[in-house]
């Protein structure tokens, strides 16, 4: 059940676009998560595998079969929505069993995969209730019943969570997760959220823009993102990105605040350099060799962030482990370790060199 | 989706409609109330309240041309109606009339409704159409109708001509003249059935459909079993709504067979009207009213009891 996006476009008027030349190839049985911001056009792709949204230009397959005329109902899929899409009219168990008594199948046999399903979601319970009288949890997982049900597959879900309380979230996380294990479902995943994609997927596509920005395992997007928005969109707090100028081939100067020592040659004279927060360092210093003042510091129990703005007048976030001494206004020196990502005049990341050894 | 009903939240609903029972009225908040509730009560009692209370009383009494009460006559004047078989054929043909108005006009203004809910360009223009009935008065509509069913000039006879078939009497075959009254009562009606029906196929999600649509529902299921589920309590409210109208039809009856021929179209409340405006026969008219509302509360609690089963969701 591969599922191949081939140069996939969309527009709705000749101006606009909305997805523009996405490609990837989502193997069988791996999970694998869309992710962007807002309006980037990652639920017009998934409504696209799925055959609510027509195809502009390229071409969709899946499992060897080009499927872009195919209706919703012949693409062999299943998908979980945004809304849950619950009939409130209907039982938890008539909700379940609605696709398959569409599809026609054996009354025997639809009593057994949806019992399972309610089975396999711990719903058994409340098979017998109305939508509106279960939480926002049990609904998530009706819905999920009905994926698991329709023995499909590629599974296709929207922004599951995000209707859910953020423990809540959490747990249904994990549920997702196992769930897709056990079945060993496909299952194509949108969500706005990082922290969702980076815990889940085998594979995270980013899209920003209308356009892909990198796809790749979470390791891979987390230590060698594509661009500085890749760098931006994963890890809390957001990275550092900061202009800096080549000093010598190993050195970096950035805005005269303070000097980096980089693990790769520096060839630009004037480069983005991107630092983690937990990259840079903080302590306190007298007036005169301090590059940085403390605006303020948030103490989350095991690390604390603080936030501070350089002499140059960048602001900067620092995330150091266990409790900051350091009160607003005091005079600090931040200084960072080598592990930095550079970036080109066109916001792209500059490779390692040893990338550079390995994509040769 | 307004409410969760776990089983915490049921013991506290239970406890909150305790307390809406045991809720009493100080002194203070009654004196409040009844300011309030003044002035509609006045209106209601003068043009709602008397007007009923009266008819009753009328309808136990013979009366004089003017109206005024001459001879107590009990339960006279509804015996003799009863037992009259042109009051019973009277109400045999409204019951008719009313039955297939109002099964014409749901299910037509259900299916243009839905037909009219789809995206497509210019459906404004056909939204427009079905529902431009609601802003037709009744006496131009009589019109419209009349001269569509003229039996030498009319739109339908210069049809049966071209296609050489027999022309049809509208008007003067009492099982026709049946019929135009029910076809024409049915284009008054659609505009708001259609209205109210596209406002609630509209307001269906559309998620539900996709979901549908993915779970390999073909457009005929999702009909059947998405959208008249969906919609069963706007059904229930336009069939109630058309059934009662249905049962008080006048004016139309008036402009275009005045009851006739035959009495084939003598309705109950055109016959009411009759009796008291016509032959000054003020108490019997008044039975027939009361009658006439036995039978229509009658038919809503029947429709209560059958459909409002079917619809809460």
């Amino acid at each position: 059940m591969s599922t191949i996006l081939n140069q996939v476009s969309k527009q709705y008027s000749e101006k606009e676009d909305i997805l523009k030349n996405v490609s990837a190839e989502i193997e069988t049985g791996e999970f694998f998560v869309i992710v962007g911001p807002s309006g980037c056009g990652k639920s017009t792709l998934l409504r696209m595998i799925a055959g609510l949204t027509s195809i502009s230009d390229g071409e969709i397959s899946i499992d060897g079969q080009v499927v872009n005329d195919l209706q919703p109902k012949d693409r062999k899929l299943t998908m979980v929505f945004q809304s849950y899409a619950l009939f409130p009219f209907l039982n938890v168990w008539d909700n379940v069993a609605f696709g398959l008594k569409a599809r026609n199948i054996d009354q025997a046999e639809v009593h057994q995969r949806v019992n399972d399903a309610l089975d396999m979601v711990n719903l058994s319970e409340l098979k017998e209730r109305k939508p509106r009288e279960l939480s926002g949890g049990q609904r998530q997982r009706v819905a999920l019943a009905r994926a698991v049900a329709s023995d499909a597959k590629l599974c296709l879900m929207d922004e599951p969570l995000s209707n859910l309380d953020a423990q809540l979230r959490i747990k249904m996380r994990q549920e997702i997760y196992q769930l897709q294990r056990k079945l060993g479902i496909t299952l194509i995943y949108v969500t706005h959220d990082q922290v969702e994609a980076m815990t889940m997927a085998d594979h995270i596509m980013v899209l920003n823009d209308h356009e892909v920005q990198q796809i790749g395992t979470p390791t891979e997007i987390y230590q060698q993102p594509a661009n500085e928005f890749v760098a931006n969109f994963f890890g809390t707090p957001l990275i550092n990105l900061l202009p800096a100028q080549r000093v010598d081939d190993r050195t970096l100067n950035v805005e005269g605040d303070f000097e980096v020592k980089t693990e790769q040659k520096i060839s630009e004279n004037e480069v983005n350099v991107g630092i983690r927060p937990g990259e840079l360092h903080v302590e306190a210093s007298d007036e005169l060799n301090a590059n940085a003042t403390v605006k303020s510091s948030e103490f989350l129990g095991d690390e604390t962030i603080v936030y501070a703005t350089m002499n140059s007048e960048h602001e900067v976030r620092v995330l150091i482990p266990g409790k900051a001494v350091f009160a607003p206004y005091e005079k600090v020196k931040i200084t960072a370790s080598g592990n930095v990502f550079l970036f080109d005049a066109n916001h792209k990341r500059i490779p390692f060199e040893s990338e550079e050894l390995v994509n040769a | 989706m307004l409410k969760s009903t776990t089983p915490t939240m049921v013991g506290s609903e239970a406890k909150a409609k305790k307390k809406r029972h045991s809720f009493s009225l100080n002194a203070k908040d009654k004196y409040f109330a009844l300011l309030f509730l003044g002035p509609s009560l006045l209106l209601l009692s003068v043009f709602v309240f008397y007007p009923m209370f009266r008819t009753l009383y009328i309808s136990m009494f013979l009366t004089n041309t003017l109206g005024k009460t001459t001879v107590f006559n009990g339960f006279g004047n509804y015996a003799t109606l009863l037992s009259s078989p042109e009051y019973i054929a009277s109400m045999g043909s409204t019951l008719f009339y009313v039955l297939a108005v109002t099964a014409l006009t749901v299910s037509i203004g259900l299916l243009l409704a839905n037909l009219a809910s789809q995206k497509l360009a210019g459906i404004g223009i056909f939204r427009t159409l079905y529902s431009i009935t609601m802003g037709v008065s009744v006496s131009v509509a009589a019109i419209f109708w009349l001269f569509i069913f003229n039996p030498s000039t009319g739109f339908f006879t210069i049809i049966s001509n071209a296609l050489h078939l027999p022309v049809i009497n509208w008007l003067t075959d009492p099982k026709m003249a049946m019929w135009a009254v029910i076809i024409t009562t049915v284009w008054m009606h659609l505009g708001f059935t259609f209205l109210i029906l596209l406002g609630s196929i509209s307001s269906v999600p559309t998620t539900l459909y996709e979901a549908a649509s993915v779970e390999g529902a073909s457009e005929r299921r999702q009909f059947f079993k998405i959208t008249i589920p969906m919609i069963s309590p706007t059904l229930f409210f336009v069939s109630t709504i058309t059934l009662i109208d249905s049962f008080k039809s006048f004016g139309l009856i008036d402009l275009i067979t005045k009851g006739g021929p035959t009495n084939s179209t003598n309705m109950l409340v055109y016959r009411l009207y009759k009796d008291a405006f016509y032959s000054g026969n003020y108490g019997q008219a008044s039975s027939e009213a009361i009658i006439l509302t036995i039978i229509i509360a009658f038919f809503t609690f029947l429709q209560f009891k059958f459909l409002e089963k079917r619809v809460n969701y």
